[in-house]
């Protein structure tokens, strides 16, 4: 995939004729960039390629002498397969639930933690933790230490107010995995928009204040119009990354009990059954909804950034 | 505002801070009792204290040893962090200090490279690496991780280095300054703290990272996280050790996320926020 986005920014002049010591200036500046141009190139586009030549095969990792092109063909297994199309089900529906409600609870927390009050530092600390527990541990946590059924928090603490003791993960296992995704994700949602919270006009806040506006109307008037692209970039950014979520699928329900998403099935289809070319087709399709969600990111990063340019 | 719903609103921000803290805390809480206290029904808040769990996660009971994965997780995310620095310093410089043409349709390139999932190109490296020999060899993550990071190094660092007035990179030249004396003397100093944040940010990814890792290494190669999959299914009493594990396992990026703390937004926006 390559760059969709062009941000209109003045480039360095360029010369019409350039006479050979021009020509090898402009190589003298491009050299300290070809290293990382380069290493991306090969290491990122060259195997994404060959994904898309294997997914035109029938390929059987267990047969390999059966290996024939079958043009689009696993494609149209993969979209009417009902294992493979629930999982494209279970990742829309993973993606949108943990990037609503992460960005919802990032709202109301970088909201509460805008105002000055005694320890903010150390409840901002507090709020930013979850999101350095590494993944896998983190799941780890849900799954054994909070959901279990026998011992795991969340029934013990139910035990106190003489409530049921429901089995988590059985009986609910998307949105258990959903829960442990929004805990750890609603600290990023939260410090993008407390940035875009601390980057408010406080003059003009203050002349509406002034001009009798009430706290709800300069919230909807000024604040939310202001943090829209905040949001944006949450939404985008937190999709990008919960789309291709693997860990936390794997960890808590291992694929199971319908909660395989389109990374996971990947990964089963080539690691467990072998089929490289479906997996690979699977692979595409991801990529595929990648670029959609990715087209609206990098138009809302380059006008964030077009921004910055002019500003500077 | 009323002195009431100023405190009432700073009292629910720590309410907020605790709730989302509580399973980390109840996390370590576990880490430190003994299995039998750790699996009870109610919880057992006041048992006594002991490093039992740490114990038998380090392998004193005659499971694996945690340290070879330890090891291996430091080796890939310390060399490819290291990786990414060579080539993402000259790379910035050139998107920013001295620009190449179309230096913007040069940084969304690297971003877009950010937004082709993992999955989109895992089989055929893992083909590549089963041909090559490279399976199970920890120097293949480094470079993959390395790929993973230098998008986010490049945006990141391009910002920071733009940030320095050209002014003073003019000022040095006019002075008579070399190159190798205006990177040394005027930009490094600047730009430090930048730099350092992004190794740790790029730091903090590889050192989580998953899907890969279990897909490529096996026995020699194993990383951290891989490891602790191995704690995916349940055996017996074994509550205290996960909560050591993850617990160990998770302090380097603890460490390091707070470290950058106030960097952390600007590298997770890949350098659009600041």
């Amino acid at each position: 995939m390559t760059a969709t986005t062009t941000a209109p920014v003045a480039t360095t002049p360029v010369r019409t004729t350039r006479p050979p010591s021009a020509r090898l200036r402009a190589w003298a500046t491009r050299a300290p960039l070809l290293p990382a141009l380069i290493f991306m190139i090969v290491v990122t586009q060259l195997p994404f390629v060959a994904t898309l030549v294997i997914s035109f095969f029938d390929w059987n990792a267990l047969y390999p002498d059966a290996r024939h092109f079958t043009g689009l063909d696993n494609y149209q297994e993969v979209l009417t397969d009902a294992d493979l199309r629930h999982s494209v089900w279970t990742t829309v529906l993973l993606t949108v639930a943990v990037v609503l409600a992460s960005l919802v609870l990032g709202l109301v927390l970088a909201l509460l933690l805008d105002r000055k009050f005694r320890g903010r530092g150390v409840v901002r600390t507090l709020l930013i933790a979850p999101f350095l527990v590494v993944p896998v541990a983190a799941a780890l946590l849900w799954k054994h230490v909070l959901y279990n059924p026998e011992y795991g928090l969340f029934n013990g603490l139910l035990h106190y107010v003489g409530g049921p003791q429901p089995d988590w993960i059985s009986s609910t296992p998307l949105l258990a995995v959903e829960a442990s995704l929004v805990w750890q994700w609603t600290p990023f949602m939260m410090l993008i928009l407390l940035a875009g919270l601390q980057s408010r006009d406080h003059e003009q806040i203050e002349a509406a204040r002034v001009d009798g506006a009430s706290d709800w109307q300069i919230f909807v008037h000024l604040t939310l119009p202001h943090l829209r692209r905040y949001l944006e970039l949450g939404a985008l950014l937190g999709s990008i990354y919960i789309v291709q979520n693997f860990d936390a699928v794997f960890t808590i329900t291992s694929g199971g009990l319908g909660t395989a998403n389109l990374p996971y099935t990947v990964y089963q289809s080539f690691y467990q059954a072998h089929e490289n070319g479906l997996a690979s087709a699977a692979g595409v399709l991801v990529v595929i909804g990648s670029i959609i969600i990715a087209t609206f990111a990098l138009r809302v990063v380059s006008s964030l950034f077009r921004e910055e340019v002019s500003r500077a | 505002m009323s002195v009431v719903r100023r405190n009432g609103l700073g009292l629910l921000a720590w309410l907020a801070g605790i709730v989302f803290f509580l399973p980390i805390a109840w996390m370590a809480l576990t880490s430190f009792h003994s299995e039998s206290d750790a699996a009870t029904n109610p919880p057992s808040f006041a048992a006594s204290l002991t490093l039992d769990g740490y114990r038998e996660f380090f392998g004193a009971g005659g499971g694996a040893s945690p340290w070879p994965a330890l090891i291996n997780s430091t080796v890939a995310s310390v060399a490819s962090t290291l990786l990414v620095l060579v080539l993402a310093l000259p790379a910035a410089y050139a998107l920013s200090i001295n620009r190449v043409r179309k230096w913007t349709d040069v940084l969304f390139f690297f971003l877009s490279t950010k937004m082709l999932p993992v999955v989109a190109g895992l089989l055929p490296i893992y083909l590549f690496a089963k041909n090559a020999g490279m399976l199970d060899n920890i120097w293949l993550l480094v470079i993959l991780y390395t790929s993973m990071n230098l998008p986010i190094a490049v945006w990141m660092m391009q910002s920071f280095l733009a940030e320095i007035p050209v002014a003073v990179i003019e000022a040095a030249r006019v002075d008579g300054a070399r190159l190798p004396t205006v990177l040394t003397r005027v930009v490094a100093p600047i730009a430090l703290p930048g730099i350092a944040a992004t190794a740790l940010i790029c730091f903090i990814f590889s050192w989580n990272e998953l899907l890969f890792a279990r897909v490529l290494t096996g026995v020699v190669a194993e990383t951290a996280p891989v490891f602790l999959t191995g704690f995916i299914t349940s055996q017996g009493l074994f509550l205290a050790k996960v909560c050591a594990a993850s617990l160990v396992i998770s302090l380097p990026v603890l460490a390091a996320g707070f470290a950058a703390q106030d960097k952390l937004v600007q590298g997770l926006s890949l350098g659009a926020v600041k």
